[in-house]
This record gives C-alpha cells, structure tokens and sequence, in this order.
C-alpha cells in the first residue's frame, strides 16, 4: 500500500510537483497520464529517490514506512523499482553481472543469504525465458547496443528478478512496436499479483488496452487533477488534455 | 550526490589501505646514504663476484653524472637520495633452506597479506591450480615455493641473488642487456644498488605447469627498495609470471625503483601480470611510494610473444612503461593496462612498442581511472623501423574521470619509417555519469558499489587478460581503490 500526501518537489527553485494526493492499495495497478512536463518523471524519480529532487513538502509511506527517510539503495531494498523511459548503458558489466550485484544486494539488505554463480544462473535463465529474451542477451553489457525493445524488455527482466513490491513504470511504451509492446505488457501482466502495486505513467491510451488498469489518473501542471476507471483513459484519447488548464 | 552519499563518501574518505601494517622483526639495515662503500657492502652481502661488483660501480659512476627525468606529468619534491637506506634485510643466521626455517614472524606477515607460502598438498584426483611464489621482503628473497617442482621441469626460480652464484653464465648473459646500465636515472640507479629480485629460466620447449609470481613487500622505514627481476624464456617456452607489492602506511614517502628485464627466444611466450597495490599515501597525499620502475621486454626470436598486463592502483607517483622490443619477425607485444588514481595519487604510465621484425604486431589497451583530486598521463610510443615490413599497431586509449578535480592525459606518440606499416590509435574520455549511478542504486546497490560495478566494467578487457587466479582479486582491488571517491 502506498499513501502519497501533499507531495511538493522542486528541481532547484522550480516547483514541479505541486501537491500529489495519491494512494495505491497492494494489488492494484494504477495508470497515471497527462500532457508533457506535467510532472510524471519527476513523480517517479521523487518516489525513487533521485539526486536533484527536493522534497519540500509532504509524505510519502509504502508498506507503514516513511519512504522519503530511505536513501536510494534501501528503497529498492524495500521494494521500490523504476523501469525507466530510457534504461542506462553499463559499457562492459554484463546483464548477468549487473542482476547478480543487483539481486544480492537486494537480498543482503532483506537479511537473506546471497545466491552463488550456479543459482544465480538458473534464477536468470528462468526469468529471461517468461520474459522472451534470449540467453545471449544475459552475455551482453547492460542495455549497450540494444534496440529500444530489447532495453525495455531488459527492465521488464530486471523486474521480474528483483521481485519488487512497487512498480514504477515510466512510459515504458515509448519507442516500442505494437509487438515489442504486447511483449512488454505480456511481461507486466505476469508480474501483477495481489502484493504487489503499480503505477503505469504513459501519454496513450494505447499501452493501457493491455496491461487493464484499476484506476486512472490525470496528472496536469504538477497536481492529480482527475481520476476515475479505466474509461478515463478513452476519454482521454478522445478529448486530449485540453480541459486541464494551471487555473483548474 | 544526495546527503547520503556524501555521508557515505566522508565516512570513506580515508582510505582503507588493509595492508599498512608493520612487521616488527629485527633487521640488518645499510647506514643511510649512498657511496660506493654503499655498493661494496651490498655486493659483500650478496657474496658477489667480482664482475658484478665491476658491473654495479660502473653503473654508480654513470649516475652520478645523470639527472632525474622531467618530462613526466608528476610532481613531487627533491629525493635526497643521501637520505635513504640502500639496504633492509631481516636477520637470520643462515639462510632458510625449507620453508620450516623462515622466521615465523615473515610467515604470519605473508599469511596476513593472504600470500601462500605453504606448498599445497595435490589431493588424489583434486588439480588445484597451484602458483609458486618468490616472496622479496625489503632487500632480500625469504621463501621461494615450489622450486623442487619446478626444477624437475628444468626450470630455475629463485632469487637472483641465488642465481648469481648458482647460474652465473645466465645471469651474465642477460643481465642489462634489455634495459642498458645507462638506459635512465632510476634503472641506472637500481644497477648500482639492487638488492634481490626474482630469477626465471624456462628452457627449451617447457610449459612452466603453474603460475610463478613474487611478492613485494617493504617493511622497514626509510629504505629503498631495488629490485631487479629476469626473466628468460628458451626457445618454445613458455611463462606466466605475476607481481605483486605492498607496503605499510609510512608519513614519508619511500622510493621503490626496479628493474625488469625479459628476453623471449624464438617461439616463447611470456605473460607478465602485476598487481601493484604500494601504500599510496593518505588522503591528503602524505607518505606513499615512488614507484619509479622500469620494465622492458625483448621478443629476440621469431614469433615470441610478451604480454604486460599491470593493475596499477597504488603508490603515491607511478612512473612506469613495461615495453616490447619486437625484434623476432611475427613477434607480437601486447600491453593491457589499469591505472587507478584517487585523493592526491598521480600516474604517468604508458608503454613502448618498438618494431623491428617484419610483420611485428602490438596491441596497447591502457585504461585510466582518476578520482579525486589524482593526476592520470597514458604516454605511449609506437615506434616502426623501415626494416619492420608489415608491422601493425593498434592501441585503445580510455580514460575515465569520477568528480570534476581530476585530470586525465593521453599523450601518444607514433614514429613510423614503415610506409607499409599500418597504425590505430583510438581515444575516448568519459565520465561516470549520475545516470549510471543512479540506475544502479536504484536496482540496490550502494553508490560505493556502483562505482566499483562501472569502473570494473570499464576495465573488463584489461582484467580479463590477469590469470584467472588474480582476476577476481584484480576486481576487488579495483573497488576498494575508490572507495571514498563517490561524493
């Protein structure tokens, strides 16, 4: 269960966020829309605990803890992940290397014993199977040289590994083929379970035809200025963003 | 950085150095400073011949008319080279002869640096891959392993101390004639002074069946350490042969200056690894260790082969350039290179590929890491003589800066006589970029181990080049050396 309250975050003096009211109970996935620069990123890197984002007012607690008291790496261990809108290049750490370091660490801070190379390898093995991605691409450096798809599947994988309990993903459509994005969803869809939260940040309606939403939310100049169901979205796709002024 | 990281990043900030312990043992120590009489009573400790004594003044004589070189991009204040002493040596009556005379107070150092000095048992049916090791000890050889083993081979490891009185011919032959008594200020300084080192003969179409290395270590205070390796493969032998060094954290800075020579015959190989991890001194850049050495290979015969692969990671100052004369045709020099800088460190580490043999090849990977407020060069000669018909080249230089008060320096060189010849040089600077950091301590790592995760992936193709044995301790090493840097 996550309880977001009156969050305000700024980038330097520019308020971004503007007072976010928002609560996501265990189990439910939530897609938040909106124009460009409305504050969806900024959302999820404030909920991830990027540099550069300053909490000036507000709360946010995740499973009865006070997130914004986590630094980055004890959030994750807490089971915060981001599958980002454009997954960073780790030139000679290979995707084995870089989710073994990952699950360990993860692993370590939840006081659970670390997995050796063998185990690690049959974990992999297994998820990038479900995931659709070959065994190869466990060989490669980390998103070095894939193609837009491969890099969003290589999130999805690195969800599916780390086993979060919060799922923030930011337009993990973007860049994709109607292919790459039913495999996306595919993805996303096996890993809803009723611990497990999500927050889908997308522009279109289209993602939102394959992972069903339970709730929609319309995040506009900073604030959540609608919410509704899934019709939200068709609504949306059919009136655009028009009717969210700063004023409103 | 968040406020965490920078805890983080101040909690680090003096870095952990788990080797800067001092070994209290009752040593015979040269008085301080350097003379000829300092020579003579080195030469009659190692109960020298006299030509080698001849050799050793004939080269102090020559330094005395020699000059520190400048050209480097390092900066330290004037050695009083009067000020050191030129020789350390635990004392013992006689000399071990099996590992059961060392001093147990050497035994337990080496066990503490996590260096074996026992000879494995081989279990029935279990191959551990085993390493013989020459461990050096301020200015003399204290255990050598394996050498019964080895000598059924054919093959000699010993101190050269030893081998100067066992082998003679050997070491008379080969001894200068790849760095020259007058080849720089540090090498002519270290034939004048040189104390032990490691001696290695592979004859004539021998695999050496396991890993040979030495380990460095100096202990007592204000000392030089001078050391001299040689090592020789026949024809169709083959070696490889690692280094590694450390010292205690001391206020003052000590100088290490050594000398390694190879000489590859036709059809040998050698592999030539270090790990250099010398107290690097504090984080404000007091103490550490010179390292000015000189390592030079000479691929004499056809189709030989030498491989420098170096971690560098320690020492106040580096100076170094392992080099390949690649005399033999289609003989191959290959140098790998990680220079890891942090606090006030600075490195000025390079090579040289000389081409001379017809279709000689080279191939240069250098990586340099700065962090803090460190000073990183790669300096690099290619150089291709007419004779060289078919001579190829090619070197990848990247450097990598963590913080914005580092430096990184590329300063290659390319001579070429050779219009056939064919040379690459590739460069690129980059920086740990917040992305990167971020994503992996998103995924859980902490910012320590992200870094460690980035710069490893930096250097993955000169790590991998380290015999399997020393990779994964390589990767460590790569880690702890910037601790402190993130923030």
């Amino acid at each position: 269960m996550l309880e977001i309250k009156n969050l305000h975050a700024a980038i330097g003096n520019k308020e971004i966020l503007k007072g976010i009211d928002l609560t996501i109970p265990s189990g439910e996935v939530h897609a938040i829309m909106g124009p460009n620069g409305s504050g969806k990123s900024t959302l999820s890197y404030v909920l991830a605990g990027r540099a550069g984002y300053d909490v000036t007012q507000g709360s946010v607690i995740f499973n009865g803890k006070d997130l914004l008291a986590l630094n980055t790496e004890e959030r994750a261990a807490t089971g915060v992940f981001l599958a980002m809108q454009y997954p960073v290049e780790i030139p000679g750490v290979t995707n084995m290397m870089f989710l073994k370091s990952a699950l360990n660490a993860i692993r370590k801070s939840r006081g659970e014993s670390e997995l050796d190379a063998m185990q690690m390898l049959k974990v992999l093995r297994g998820k990038a199977k479900e995931i659709g991605l070959s065994e190869e691409m466990l060989k490669r450096a980390v998103n070095v040289g894939f193609s837009g798809g491969e890099k969003k599947r290589n999130e999805i994988l690195q969800m599916a590994v780390l086993e979060p309990l919060l799922c923030l993903l930011d337009e993990t459509d973007s860049g994709l083929d109607i292919d790459a994005l039913k495999i996306v969803a595919d993805g996303v869809n096996a890993l809803r379970s009723p611990a497990r939260s999500m927050i889908v940040i997308t522009h279109y309606q289209r993602l939102l035809d394959y992972i069903k939403p339970d709730r929609v939310h319309v995040l506009a100049f900073g604030k959540i200025r609608k919410s509704g169901g899934a019709e939200l979205a068709h609504e949306l796709e059919a009136k655009g963003y028009a009717d969210f002024t700063e004023a409103a | 950085m968040n406020a965490s990281t920078n805890t983080l990043a101040k909690d680090l900030a003096e870095q952990k150095y788990k080797y800067g312990f001092v070994t209290a043992i009752d040593s015979e120590t040269a008085p301080v400073g350097l003379s000829e009489d300092t020579i003579r009573f080195i030469s009659a400790k190692k109960n020298e011949p006299v030509w080698l004594l001849e050799w050793r003044l004939k080269a102090y004589r020559q330094w005395l008319k020699m000059r520190e070189p400048k050209w480097a991009k390092v900066h330290h204040p004037p050695i009083d080279y009067q000020a050191a002493s030129y020789y350390s040596a635990p004392k013992q009556s006689d000399k071990p002869k099996t590992l059961d005379d060392v001093d147990p107070e050497l035994l337990a150092t080496y066990a503490k640096l996590g260096i074996p000095l026992q000879e494995q048992e081989i279990l029935a049916g279990v191959q551990e891959r085993r390493v013989a090791v020459d461990a050096v000890f301020d200015s003399v050889s204290v255990a050598t392993t394996y050498k019964k083993e080895l000598e059924s081979h054919g093959i000699l490891f010993c101190p050269i101390s030893e081998a100067v009185q066992t082998h003679p011919e050997l070491v008379q032959k080969y001894l200068g004639s790849v760095v020259p008594v007058s080849d720089n200020f540090f090498a002519t300084l270290n034939c004048a002074v040189f104390t032990d080192g490691s001696f290695v003969y592979i004859p004539k179409g021998v695999r050496c069946p396991m890993e040979l290395s030495t380990y460095f270590r100096i202990n007592a205070e204000n000392t030089g350490q001078f050391e001299r390796t040689l090592i020789i493969a026949d024809e169709g032998a083959s070696v490889s042969y690692l280094e590694g060094c450390t010292a205690p954290k001391r206020d003052v800075n000590q100088l290490h200056a050594a000398v390694v020579e190879l000489v590859a015959l036709d059809d040998a190989t050698i592999k030539y690894s270090t790990v250099q991890n010398w107290y690097p001194g504090d984080k404000d850049g007091k103490g550490g260790i010179y390292n000015f050495v000189t390592k030079r290979g000479a691929c004499r015969g056809a189709r030989s082969k030498i491989s420098w692969t170096q971690v560098e990671t320690g020492s106040a100052i580096t100076w170094k350039y392992p080099s390949c004369i690649l005399q033999g045709d289609d003989s191959v020099g290959e140098f790998y290179s990680v220079a890891i800088t942090n606090n006030h460190q600075q490195a000025d580490t390079g090579t040289k590929m000389i081409h001379i043999g017809k279709n000689t090849r080279s191939t240069i990977i250098a990586k340099g890491i700065s962090a803090g407020q460190a000073d990183s060069t790669y300096r690099g000669l290619v150089k291709i003589l007419r004779t060289a018909k078919g001579a190829r080249n090619k070197t990848q230089c990247d450097s990598l800066l963590i913080g914005d008060k580092c430096g990184a320096h590329t300063v290659p060189y390319i001579e070429s006589r050779q219009p056939k010849a064919r040379v690459e040089h590739e460069a690129t600077t980059s920086k740990v970029s917040e992305d990167q950091l971020f994503y992996c301590q998103q995924r859980g790592l902490n910012a320590e181990e992200a870094m460690g995760l980035i710069v490893n992936g930096f250097c993955r193709e000169v790590l991998q080049e380290l015999p399997m044995e020393f990779a994964v301790e390589a990767q460590k090493l790569v880690s702890i050396s910037l601790e402190g840097s993130v923030g």
